[in-house]
């Protein structure tokens, strides 16, 4: 007996290490948002450096913070507050306050993430809990765009941006050298005035700082999927989904919805459904659940966009969408060898109970 | 093998004094912030401070007549028909509170809406009737609807002032801040009610788990001080 206990050693699955380590994957994931980093600097000019600065400082300096204070060594080491925070800092609107930008940031870190364990345990993508709670919190400074490339971002901030905490934005000065513009989306939601498909690709238009440039972003996401380190069935199931959805409404009602060349590019679906959708957390495990999980989304955004009161779902779209993959992956679950499929389900059923 | 005795669970019986009985209900069993009851008025109507006190204040005065008519009563209401008698009783005094709110000022009455008909089936007020006024004295079940009442008010309080304040700038209706003062409108709605409470649940447990952390060791040093003497 005793030699037996030497030689086996028994251990849970996975046997297999993939060699791969959370850092690694993060940091990529980092150097995959850079393009679009880079354009939103260029587009919204200092500004924008600014805010997406203290939204990834904010982010880490939280987790590590909220780490300290519970007593916990700090996971700041691992980049994923890296990858939040600006992740959460190109999801806002240009001009922007910051002690917004600083409050979102909290919230994302500690009300999405900590709370419910830190990485691997969050229920919802962190970056979209602060945006989420902003847009909740202050509904008129999340819908305020600062136009893109005005003449004189490079020298000056937006008079919004440097707001004393707890005051309401002025955006008069913004307004003077270049009215504060709608996005492509509310344009033809509320004035059914297109935007050219090329503005929309390539970020020639007004919108948060980082969704604007559609082809940098899928770059960014073709690299990842290259480096298989993220998983492309999701965008690829949200964009079959959002192309073919309005394409039949499109032909159905040309004036009324729009095309799915403006509907991929325009808003944030290009963002959310590349680095958004695909949080490794709050996606499904399963490669059927991910497909199912796709649709929703997408089929979620259409919904919103061609129903609902708001110009934009894509937010609300991924966060219900996380809130439906667990039970996605309940009802996905493979059939294990060596059972029946359908004794399966019920005692996969059981097994998660526990 | 079996004990020749039945083993007998001594009950004891702790006589508290009446001061305790009123303070219990303000902090160790605060219906909110403890007992965690009557959660639909508190995540409902707290999203200004007056409408907080008014809703405590009515619950607090159902919760008073109900236990003492209960107490009163005690002896004569048969036990299985008992949850009926006391919705009956609670019943007669929201409708007296509904009127009253309605007599003193029409625009409060508005924006508490079906709530304060909904006192009726506020768990903390059937909870005390069932648990307390129907099995003690009517002094006692006074002061106990008495310490109740202000607990919950006291908790619709911490919740509605820190909701209006960081929603809407003011403190009943006086402004607190500068003209400019960016609302909070998240605070004011439904989720703001969850966000507030889940604070409060928070500070308040930490408090109670610092004072149980010390209190072994008070004791301890208390027998120290008693077997050195």
């Amino acid at each position: 007996m005793n030699d037996l206990r030497k030689t086996l050693e028994i251990s849970t699955s996975p046997h297999i290490a993939s060699g791969r380590s959370v850092e690694d994957i993060m940091r990529n994931v980092v150097w995959a948002l850079l393009p679009a980093t880079a354009f939103a600097i260029y587009a919204f000019g200092i500004g924008a450096l600014l805010t997406l600065s203290v939204a990834t400082l904010t982010c880490v300096a939280t987790e590590h913070l909220l780490c300290r204070g519970g007593g916990r060594r700090s996971t700041v080491g691992d980049w994923s507050a890296v990858v939040t925070g600006l992740l959460y800092g190109l999801t806002l609107p240009p001009g922007l306050p910051l002690w917004m930008v600083v409050g979102g940031g909290v919230v994302a870190l500690a009300l999405g993430k900590y709370l419910f364990g830190g990485l691997g345990y969050n229920a919802f993508n962190p970056a979209l809990v602060g945006r989420a709670f902003l847009q909740a919190a202050f509904p008129a400074a999340m819908t305020t765009w600062t136009p893109a490339l005005a003449p004189e971002r490079f020298q000056v901030l937006p008079s919004s941006t440097l707001t004393l905490p707890f005051m309401t934005p002025d955006y008069s000065l913004t307004a003077a050298d270049g009215v504060t513009g709608a996005t492509p989306l509310a344009l033809m939601k509320f004035d059914q005035q297109p935007t050219g498909t090329y503005d929309l690709a390539f970020g020639f238009t007004g919108g948060s700082m980082g969704e604007t440039c559609g082809v940098l972003i899928l770059l960014g996401g073709i690299w990842l999927v290259a480096r298989k380190m993220m998983n492309w069935r999701i965008p690829a199931a949200i964009f079959g989904t959002v192309i073919i959805l309005s394409a039949l409404f499109n032909g159905l009602d040309p004036a009324r919805y729009p095309g799915p060349w403006f509907t991929l590019f325009s808003g944030g679906l290009m963002l959310g459904a590349v680095f958004m959708a695909t949080d490794m957390v709050a996606s499904p495990m399963t490669s059927l659940g991910v497909v199912i999980y796709g649709i929703v989304i997408g089929a979620l955004i259409i919904v919103i966009r061609f129903w609902g009161g708001m110009p934009e779902g894509v937010m609300y779209a991924i966060l219900l969408g996380n809130a439906l993959s667990p039970h996605i992956d309940a009802l996905t679950q493979p059939r294990v060898f060596g059972y029946k499929s359908g004794l399966k389900s019920e005692r996969y059923h059981e097994d998660y109970r526990q | 093998m079996q004990p020749e005795k039945p083993i007998v669970i001594r009950k004891e019986v702790v006589r508290r004094g009446s001061a305790d009985e009123f303070l219990k209900g303000l902090w160790r069993e605060n219906p909110v912030f403890v007992q965690v009851l009557g959660m639909c008025p508190v995540l409902a109507v707290t999203n200004s401070a007056i409408n907080a006190l008014t809703m405590g204040l009515a619950t607090a005065f159902v919760l008073l007549l109900s236990n003492l008519l209960v107490s009163c009563l005690r002896h004569y209401i048969p036990p299985q028909v008992r949850i009926a008698t006391f919705i009956l009783i609670i019943a007669t005094f929201v409708t007296v509170v509904d009127y009253l709110i309605q007599a003193i000022s029409l625009e409060i009455h508005k924006s508490l809406g079906a709530f304060i008909s909904l006192i009726v089936v506020n768990c903390l007020i059937l909870g005390r009737a069932e648990a307390f006024a129907s099995r003690n004295s009517i002094g006692r079940s006074l002061l106990d609807a008495l310490g109740m009442g202000a607990g919950f008010t006291f908790a619709l309080l911490c919740m509605g002032g820190v909701r209006e304040i960081l929603g809407g700038g003011t403190l009943f209706g006086v402004a607190l801040f500068a003209d400019n003062y960016q609302p909070w409108v998240v605070m004011i709605l439904p989720s703001g009610g969850f966000f507030t409470l889940g604070a409060w649940l928070l500070l308040f447990n930490r408090i109670k788990q610092r004072q149980q952390r010390k209190q072994p060791r008070l004791q301890a040093r208390l027998q120290e001080m008693g077997s050195e003497q």
